[in-house]
């Protein structure tokens, strides 16, 4: 007896296969997540991220209300429209989440991070790497005579580009935090 | 008064205070401070269970048929990792359940102790919240917590992991009125200008569905009359998930049958071919939707849901209601009575004899036997006996048993059908059926089961047995892992891999060990004397009902069509299933 006939690829778009249903463009959005700051409510975030199979770009978390123990927690992440929707609904579930905002699109927000460049050199491309650092407006936080440790605080583009720039200059280690942002006016 | 006390009594007292009158356990060292306050007092029931995936699904068999949250008690370790698949099971059908499990004490913590599991960490993503609590002062207040979550917006299973020093410690007692959860609100009233905008469409549409699922069953009992009232007055086809069966009568003229992959033709073409599909506490599940792209081609869609992660998670829907179903559907009814009660009549009358045109097909008709008992048939004699109860308790395992009792088994009332359905969970059946005849000693409990399911958590026969709880096993047994040899003789060319049961034991003996009574039917003129002896016996029953071996569950959408691609029985699949296997019966 034959089996039935159903082509390879005809489950497309069924439970059975994995393929994405509603291919789109992918957009990169930045939420802020308000968490009650309790044991394990980070790893209910990234459980959730992990879980689903969604993506993480980057995440920072500090606790920013020490009498209300709240935390805030920023986090970078990419998928269609439908996936995001779908991620701030997922945040918004977790019990001690408090408010869920997509800074991407609930008007124009800022955000920053933090980079710490280590640049590792000697003669002309020790100075090259120190011209570069003040166009970049980069601070010098500690320094040895073969060394810099240069530390830019800006958008991941520019942290990016100074990246670029230094590696051909000897940059040996890097280290940053990932983006911290807030909407815009009041 | 003063409201001191150790943290094991604290427990009872927080349970007495819940209005928690039945405990589903196992005893171990990590909990044994709780249960010696068992042992003190007598408004708690302690169900001595025989494994802890059976105790949860006994919490989950209490829930699902009382409304009520269902308890669990286990210890650490090991007993809370076995409580693992319970959790995740009650999860995917959103039951309330709350699992308190012991822990190493708080200074082991992390030092890989005795009988240590991170419990939290393990089950953080098969509960809707789970807490560690390292002060006794916090005892109180996080089980009331765990009550209030675990039963309020959409629910679920929660888990307190209480260190052993915890329970040994004094603290002081708070109330449930007392606690406070901030950052947990759930919606309850929908939106009344989307309600307003679905009572316009409602009265317009030409070719409309009422596809609901447990959502309402979740809602409460108002929500079940609520919805009777709503599919009654506007006279629209009613169709279901497996979750949602009860909450409209089979009986009722609306009832199209339960839809998806072994749903019903009519309610599956219904759900195609309509301009506008009501999700009522549904959430478009893969065995719901068959292929996505095709899902209901043509219709305008409204889904009800009090979870707002569940609208537009598969399928898109153009108007989406967040709130509790019982709420949405009295604003509904409120609204749509005061413009005056409209509906699309000329349209309705159309669409109902298309309906009937579908129903003509007759999907469920199967070729019955007089030498062999069909699974079907079993389940119709069944139903024909059973019928006139109005208080029978259905569970099944999972498999193809599942999917003919709900296809051939009819459900009047909610909280009837208890089911393992988002998880599929094999060994669900028996356990849950002694879940919900604790809840409900005078009532008749079957656990329609398959041989393999069945004894997956057979060790809780021991349980049914010591507590007098006199359910009915009504095991179809075909010594097959019967959907897996479907699925095998259907896609994967008739390798049957691994889906033969060798060396099963003697049910009937198996029965008489455990200190209850079984019976074998083979012959399909005994069925009617063996199932009228189950029901009879005042005491747990085991019938191995031996059936055909190579029957397929029909009809079925199969994987990656839409669902006007149905497979109908054997004579639709002729053109597909060629040559030796066409001699299959």
């Amino acid at each position: 007896m034959a089996a039935l006939n159903i082509q390879k690829g005809a489950s497309s778009h069924s439970a059975y296969d994995l393929r994405d249903p509603n291919a789109q463009t992918i957009e990169s959005h930045t939420l802020a997540v308000l968490v009650e700051n309790e044991p394990g409510v980070l790893a209910r975030v990234i459980g959730l991220f992990s879980g689903r199979g969604f993506n993480i770009d980057s995440l920072t978390v500090a606790e920013v209300d020490h009498l209300g123990h709240r935390s805030r927690i920023t986090v970078v992440t990419r998928g269609t429209p439908a996936v995001i929707a779908q991620i701030i609904a997922q945040l918004g579930r977790i019990v001690p989440v408090h408010e869920v905002h997509d800074l991407t699109v609930e008007g124009p927000s800022v955000g920053r991070e933090l980079g710490l460049y280590k640049v590792s050199s000697k003669g002309e491309k020790r100075v090259e790497a120190l011209r570069i650092a003040e166009i970049f407006r980069a601070n010098v936080v500690d320094s040895t005579l073969e060394s810099f440790v240069f530390e830019i605080t800006g958008t991941p583009e520019k942290l990016d580009a100074f990246a670029d720039l230094m590696r051909p200059l000897g940059l040996s280690d890097l280290a940053r935090t990932g983006v911290a942002a807030l909407a815009r006016g009041v | 008064m003063s409201r001191s006390m150790t943290g094991a009594r604290m427990v009872i007292e927080a349970l007495r205070d819940q209005g928690v009158d039945t405990v589903f356990g196992y005893p171990g060292g990590a909990v044994l401070p709780i249960y010696d306050e068992i042992f003190q007092q007598n408004d708690i029931k302690h169900v001595l269970v025989r494994h802890e995936q059976g105790a949860v699904h006994m919490a989950e068999g209490y829930a699902r048929s009382t409304g009520k949250p269902g308890v669990v008690l286990v210890t650490s370790g090991p007993g809370a990792t076995n409580a693992v698949t319970g959790l995740t099971d009650a999860l995917l059908d959103s039951i309330p359940v709350v699992v308190l499990s012991g822990q190493v004490p708080t200074f082991l913590i992390g030092t890989d102790g005795f009988q240590e599991a991170d419990t939290v960490g393990i089950t953080r993503p098969c509960t809707k919240h789970n807490w560690l609590v390292k002060d006794t002062d916090d005892l109180s207040a996080t089980i009331h917590k765990a009550f209030h979550v675990a039963t309020s917006g959409r629910p679920g299973p929660v888990l307190v992991d209480i260190p052993k020093d915890v329970q040994f410690a004094t603290g002081e007692y708070v109330g449930p009125k007392q606690i406070e959860t901030p950052s947990y609100q759930p919606a309850k009233k929908g939106d009344l200008d989307a309600i307003t905008r679905l009572v316009e469409l409602l009265e317009r549409a030409e070719r409309p569905i009422l596809y609901t699922g447990g959502g309402v069953i979740n809602s409460g009992p108002g929500a079940s009359q609520l919805l009777r009232e709503l599919a009654d007055a506007t006279g629209f086809p009613l169709t279901s998930t497996l979750m949602g069966l009860g909450a409209y009568p089979a009986s009722g003229k609306s009832w199209i049958g339960m839809l998806g992959m072994h749903g019903l033709y009519e309610a599956n073409m219904a759900m195609h071919d309509c301009d506008l599909m009501i999700a009522v506490g549904a959430r478009f599940d893969d065995r719901i939707t068959g292929r996505v792209a095709d899902f209901s081609p043509g219709s305008v869609k409204v889904q009800i849901d009090i979870d707002r992660s569940s609208i537009n998670k598969v399928i898109h829907v153009d108007l989406p209601i967040v709130g509790d179903v019982g709420h949405v559907l009295e604003d509904l009814l409120k609204i749509w009575k005061s413009r005056g009660r409209k509906v699309n009549q000329a349209g309705l009358t159309k669409w109902w004899a298309q309906i009937e045109a579908w129903k003509s097909v007759k999907c469920l008709t199967y070729r019955n036997s007089e030498k062999v008992i069909k699974p079907q048939y079993a389940l119709e004699r069944l139903q024909a006996l059973t019928a006139h109860r109005r208080d029978r308790y259905i569970t099944t395992e999972v498999g193809q048993h599942q999917m003919w009792a709900a296809q051939f088994l009819h459900f009047e009332d909610p909280n009837r059908w208890m089911t393992s359905g988002g998880l599929g969970t094999m060994g669900y059946g028996l356990p849950a059926s002694i879940g919900v005849q604790v809840a409900h000693p005078e009532a008749l409990v079957v656990n329609v089961a398959g041989e393999a399911s069945w004894l997956m958590n057979m060790q809780e026969m021991g349980t049914a047995v010591q507590f007098r709880a006199p359910v009915k096993q009504f095991i179809l047994n075909n010594e097959r892992l019967g959907m897996v040899r479907q699925w095998q003789q259907l896609l994967h060319g008739e390798r049957y891999s691994q889906s033969w049961s060798e060396s099963l034991p003697d049910f009937v003996k198996l029965a008489e060990a455990f200190g209850c009574k079984g019976r074998l039917v083979s012959d399909p003129a005994d069925l009617d004397a063996a199932i009228q002896e189950m029901l009879d016996y005042d005491g747990p029953f085991i019938l191995d009902v031996m059936v055909e071996k190579h029957e397929n569950c029909f009809p079925m959408i199969p994987s990656g069509k839409p669902h006007n691609e149905m497979l109908l029985g054997e004579s639709s699949t002729e053109g597909a299933i060629t040559g030796s296997g066409a001699a299959l019966v």
